[in-house]
């Protein structure tokens, strides 16, 4: 028994050790080419699509930044409050970095419109430890929860909950949205599923803390509640499961809100809330302290990332990652020049490159810490697919997070493919996606189709992230393909009920296919959803995967098991 | 004109001391007849007791070090190889207590003591009770001392020896009447001086140089004179004709501007006479060279009347010295100046070839002259160095009181001057503050995980935005009128780590900064392709955090309000049991009924935060009230023996004095 474990342990260091002897052996023939061609009439035509795509972007951002609009601005800015960005500006260790995720959730969703949801989410440090912030916009919707607000505040805190990280509420809401309560109230993934996640964080020793900058009602009470911790602001911050006008009416009681569940009563009598705060800068600065003075055995002191030499920045320059991709989906591109814009000093060692080529696998590191890559390269083939089954056990074994760049149409299709197993092939690699306890980070850089998806870790198989570049394009088939299929069986009913379909029929019906597919498969219809964390920039793809791999990597490795591999 | 002659002259007549026994016997013990001194003793504190001691070290000479309660952690005392405490900080009950001061020196084994100036330097009764002890007096004879202190006797005695007096009246007759009619006889104008006390300016004419060395060595003979002392005369400019004044028998303030230009060490020198060696030199060896100004840096409140402050040195970065530059301190960063004694903060001594090329250094040394944490005279000195008259040498004792609208008062035109070069230097604080912040955040780091220092990177990242925030910063309008102005700084950081800050109130400022940090305090910033370095000095005070700025010719105050040290919870709980609302701000409250035993300050008193203010008897126990805040006393009624009761009004403490 003891032997076995000490050989566990030990071979895992020695499996280091030989990677890094391989690591210096090929150290310059390890780095990639730049692999663009600059000349070229397809990079100077994505590099204007490109610009378009990003200045689209920007320009959707800078829109949801302004929150809920001038008046509300004002009207906040008044009572002297702060706007949910700047609160975690506050709080956050000044002049660090802010992972925010799903920007752009909620867009184009209603009617009204939703600014990211109405909700502002994302990881940043506190006192050299990084939490999750989950800060309601009061400033939208009086901060109330539409069904997506409830979706980004539970998707918030599932990657706590994976990644270990303390949450913090910043909590200034009205509680469910109540015209849409059908929607909010009652299903599991709805409003409640929140404080079940608290209670369930808590128990598993990760800090929950809730600032009361503004209202806390009805349901919205329970955040603080449920809170270990809990601050509250004098004046602004009020916790109460119905507000003066319902008491009222229930009981015909006339009371104000300060008195009804103000700060005063909160900290002195109820022992609803813990920490008793002047103002908000004073509540927020009693929120870093709490993180200051939180205790986690373990977590923060990452030994294994410390040990890492000093690491080199790409050879080639990021921002080209925005013109590598093009926005055609037909228009193949080689995934290593994605990579070689992304790891430290462009290296990468490939695994099998000669073997399952459409499938491109290897190691290297991203600020430091050792990832293993897994990126396509065209249609997914049995091959392929066996090469990624067999990667994807190394590194489980190996405890070395994944990262998936996905560009696929999906797997190959046909007699000779079906023939050779290549559903049990694919089979093969959904297990080891799904089972692999290592941190998983996928990023869709081009189409995102069919199985290819959910073997190359979509949001089904569960992520620790998972983002979209501005060119990503994600549905079960290509648009022209479902059009075909869809025609074909409409053609065959329409043949059975003797109706007569003319070709310009069959045109428009065709037409109206691929154009719901394209605007359903765009990436913000995506991200509106809530499909994926967010849409980010290409040129920021290195720094975001180094921020999302110190997320979510944790000090002790998880023992992998898989299930029945169909041999 | 006052004149001023130093001269240090020889011991000439060893035998005509008067050992006492243990002196004998430790004459018998040595092999030789005159043993030299070995230690020292410095009856002394700050700058000059350091200087000493550092003079005595180069020879070799052991030293000992005296201090008071207050001083126990005085660079004197870290400065000296073994240090006695010689009383309460109260100068008259330690360093002007002869008898503590000899008690040490005898338990220490020195042989000598070395008064310094001020204190007991020019006490004949302590010259006389070391000579008694057999203690050496690093200083003239007593006898000196006395004949020189009293100035009726001096003149009589200088009269007799030949020594030029201004013709006057020296007697002891002091009727009004008899004095006109002395008046008359002299022809006015005419100038009384009391009998006791100094005053007068230090400045020498070339051409009466050996004149008026010749009539000093005449009068140090008169009163068999030795050691280093300085005879200061009167010349009347009409007639080129010098009169004695009166003679100081101790090492002067100003001795390091001697020493610059003659490139001798006075301290040195009186240690060689005390030992009865000969003078090293002649008068003819030695060299008149350059010229040197002395500027004395104190801790002082300029504009309310050069009022004496006290505080702590939160930042303390003096010009780095050289052959040319002197700093004569007896602080060091993070030491307080203590309103118990003389505020000065440290002497800056320059040398230059000639008049011009000094004051060309005196102005930049003063530039560069780092103190943060209480208020200092060097906006002051700068202003007189660059004022026309000064740089012309048109100096005399009523020059501050002639150009004090130019020292003092500020044009408008220099009020917008300094407010732009305020604001730019606000953006300057804030750039620097943003940059040592990735710095300072990035230590925080436990187990220097790479992954984690991700975060803290420069520009910090957003999502498809710039990070922006916004900082407060009160300028402390120090030179005018002390009121506070905000400036609202917007920041964002740049991509490429460089800092866009504009004024929140009006777009038309706005600069584009980068910052290098080299280490400590110092930076290099880069202001539209200008580059300049910057010190920055940061405390914390009284629920303040103080940030200091020098660079270029600026050096600019401001502050912000700390938040989380308001109280961490609802104030009305833990309010301080001396203040209640109902009363005045600032009021102190007796904490319970009493008996006033003590009251050891007087209104308009400058306190610290947390300084004793007076002493309440009850329950028999003794509770000393201390000041809630740094201010002034102010209403401060109560006497000792006076019974007060709870929460009765004991006293107020004020920001300012005179804005009651």
């Amino acid at each position: 028994m003891i032997r076995a474990f000490a050989r566990r342990s030990w071979g895992f260091r020695r499996s280091w050790q030989a990677y890094d002897q391989h690591r210096l052996m090929v150290s310059i023939a390890g780095a990639l080419p730049d692999g663009v061609d600059r000349s070229s009439d397809a990079f100077t035509r994505n590099s204007a699509a490109a610009q378009q795509l990003i200045y689209d972007l920007q320009s959707h951002v800078r829109k949801v930044l302004g929150g809920g609009g001038a008046e509300a601005l004002k009207r906040n800015r008044s009572r002297n409050k702060l706007l949910p960005r700047e609160r975690i500006d506050r709080m956050i260790d000044p002049g660090s970095s802010f992972l925010e995720l799903s920007q752009l959730a909620g867009y184009d969703l209603y009617e009204e419109s939703l600014p990211s949801g109405g909700i502002i989410t994302g990881i940043g440090p506190v006192h050299g430890r990084l939490c999750m912030f989950v800060a309601n916009d009061p400033t939208v919707k009086g901060g109330t929860y539409y069904p997506i607000t409830v979706k980004k505040h539970l998707r918030a805190q599932e990657i706590a909950a994976q990644c270990c990280l303390p949450c913090v509420y910043l909590v200034d809401s009205g509680g469910a949205n109540l015209p849409r309560q059908a929607e909010v109230f009652p299903d599991r993934d709805n409003f409640g599923r929140i404080f079940y996640n608290q209670a369930k964080m808590s128990a598993d020793g990760i800090p929950q803390i809730a600032l009361v900058l503004g209202s806390c009602t009805a349901g919205g009470a329970y955040i603080p509640a449920m809170a270990d911790e809990s601050v509250i602001v004098k004046g602004n911050g009020t916790i109460f499961l119905a507000g003066p006008p319902l008491v009222k009416a229930a009981t015909g009681e006339t009371v104000s809100a300060e008195d009804l569940g103000g700060a005063s009563l909160h900290c002195k009598v109820s022992g609803v809330s813990d920490h008793f705060a002047d103002d908000e800068l004073h509540g927020l600065e009693i929120g870093r302290n709490i993180v200051k003075n939180m205790y986690m055995a373990g977590k923060g002191i990452n030994s294994s990332a410390s040990d890492f030499s000093d690491y080199k920045e790409p050879l080639y320059d990021a921002k080209e990652l925005r013109s590598i991709a093009p926005t055609d989906q037909k228009q193949p591109f080689d995934i290593r020049s994605v990579i070689a814009r992304i790891v430290d000093g462009s290296e990468f060692d490939e695994f099998k490159k000669l073997y399952g080529t459409t499938l491109v696998t290897g190691f290297a590191r991203i600020f430091g810490q050792p990832v293993g890559i897994i990126g396509n390269n065209g249609i997914l083939f049995t091959e392929s697919a066996l090469k990624g089954s067999h990667f994807i056990e190394l590194c489980a074994q190996r405890n070395i997070p994944l990262i998936f760049l996905q560009n696929i149409t999906g797997f190959m299709v046909g007699s000779r493919s079906e023939a050779s197993g290549i559903a049990k092939a694919g089979a093969k690699m959904v297990m080891a996606v799904s089972c692999a306890k290592v941190p998983k980070i996928t990023v869709i850089v081009g189409g995102s189709f069919g199985a290819g998806n959910y073997g190359m870790c979509g949001r089904a198989y569960s992520p620790n992230f998972l983002f979209m570049w501005p060119t990503a394009k994600i549905s079960v088939m290509g648009g022209n393909q479902a059009a075909g299929v869809l025609a074909q069986i409409e053609r065959s009913n329409k043949k059975r009920q003797g109706i007569e379909w003319s070709s310009e029929e069959e045109e428009e019906f065709k037409g109206r296919v691929v154009e719901a597919y394209e605007k359903e498969a765009s990436p913000y219809y995506s991200t509106a959803r809530l499909w994926d964390d967010g849409i980010i920039d290409p040129a920021d793809t290195r720094k975001v995967l180094g921020f999302c791999l110190s997320a979510a990597i944790k000090n002790t490795p998880e023992d992998t098991k898989f299930g029945v591999f169909r041999m | 004109m006052v004149l001023m002659a130093l001269i240090i002259q020889r011991k000439f007549s060893i035998g005509a001391r008067n050992p006492s026994y243990r002196a004998h016997l430790a004459r018998c013990l040595s092999s030789t007849a005159e043993r030299n001194i070995e230690k020292i003793l410095v009856a002394n504190r700050g700058e000059i007791a350091c200087r000493i001691m550092r003079t005595a070290r180069r020879l070799g000479i052991r030293t000992v070090g005296v201090y008071s309660d207050a001083d126990q952690e005085s660079l004197h005392v870290r400065s000296a190889d073994e240090a006695v405490r010689i009383g309460p900080p109260p100068a008259r009950e330690s360093y002007l207590k002869a008898s503590a001061i000899v008690e040490a020196a005898l338990r220490t084994g020195a042989q000598a003591i070395h008064p310094g100036y001020g204190f007991l330097s020019e006490s004949a009764d302590f010259a006389q009770l070391c000579q008694n002890e057999g203690l050496t007096f690093i200083g003239p004879p007593a006898s000196a001392i006395r004949d020189m202190g009293d100035k009726s006797a001096s003149k009589r005695i200088m009269n007799a020896a030949g020594v030029p007096l201004v013709p006057g009246y020296h007697g002891d007759e002091q009727g009004i009447d008899y004095l006109k009619e002395e008046a008359e006889k002299i022809g006015y104008p005419i100038l009384i001086k009391p009998t006791h006390g100094g005053g007068g300016k230090p400045n020498v004419v070339k051409e009466f140089r050996s004149h008026l060395g010749e009539a000093a060595v005449s009068a140090a003979k008169a009163v068999g004179y030795h050691n280093a002392g300085t005879v200061e005369f009167i010349m009347d400019t009409t007639s080129g004709k010098f009169y004695f004044m009166e003679m100081n028998t101790r090492l002067q303030v100003e001795h390091p501007v001697t020493e610059m230009i003659v490139g001798q060490d006075l301290v040195e020198w009186q240690i060689r006479v005390a030992n009865g060696e000969p003078l090293p030199l002649t008068q003819s060896e030695i060299p008149l060279k350059g010229h040197a100004f002395e500027a004395r840096i104190y801790a002082e409140n300029v504009p309310r009347g050069f009022l004496p402050a006290a505080g702590t040195l939160h930042h303390y970065h003096p010009v780095s010295v050289s052959p040319t530059v002197r700093v004569e301190t007896g602080v060091a960063e993070g030491d307080t100046v203590s309103m118990h004694y003389d505020p000065m903060i440290a002497k800056l001594v320059v040398w230059g070839k000639d008049r011009n090329a000094a004051l060309v250094k005196l102005k930049n040394c003063l530039l560069n002259f780092q103190v943060a944490g209480l208020p200092t005279n060097i906006n002051f000195l700068q202003r007189l160095a660059d004022h026309w008259a000064f740089a012309k040498g048109l100096v005399e004792t009523h020059f501050i009181e002639k150009f004090k609208n130019d020292l003092f008062l500020i044009s408008p035109d220099e009020v917008a001057k300094a407010h732009s070069a305020a604001k730019l230097s606000a953006a300057l604080v804030a750039a620097c503050i943003c940059d040592r912040e990735h710095i300072t955040s990035k230590e925080l780091i436990p187990g220097g995980d790479r992954l984690l220092s991700l975060w803290y990177t420069n520009p910090p990242f957003r999502m498809h935005h710039s990070a922006k925030r916004k900082m407060e910063l009160e300028w402390d309008k120090e030179l005018s009128d002390n009121s506070l102005e905000v400036f609202k700084l917007v920041i964002t950081y740049q991509s490429e780590g460089s800092y866009l800050i504009e004024t929140e109130e009006g777009h038309s400022c706005c600069w584009e900064i980068k910052v290098v940090h080299l280490g400590n305090n110092e930076f290099r910033v880069a202001v539209d392709g200008r580059h300049t370095l910057v010190t920055m000095a940061l405390y914390s005070k009284d629920s303040l955090r103080h940030m200091h700025i020098w660079h270029d010719e600026h050096h600019h105050h401001y502050r912000q309000t700390i938040r989380l040290e308001r109280g961490n919870d609802d104030i009305s709980q833990h309010k301080s049991s001396f203040e209640v609302t109902s009363h005045p701000k600032g009021s102190v409250l007796a904490p319970m009924a009493g008996l006033v035993v003590k009251v050891l300050v007087e209104n308009g008193a400058s306190v610290e935060e947390g300084q004793p203010v007076l002493v309440l008897e009850a329950m028999k126990m003794e509770h000393v009230v201390k000041s809630p805040r740094a201010g002034y006393v102010d209403g401060l009624q109560v006497a000792v023996g006076q019974q007060v009761y709870d929460t009765s009004v004991l006293f107020m403490i004020k920001k300012d004095l005179g804005l009651t």
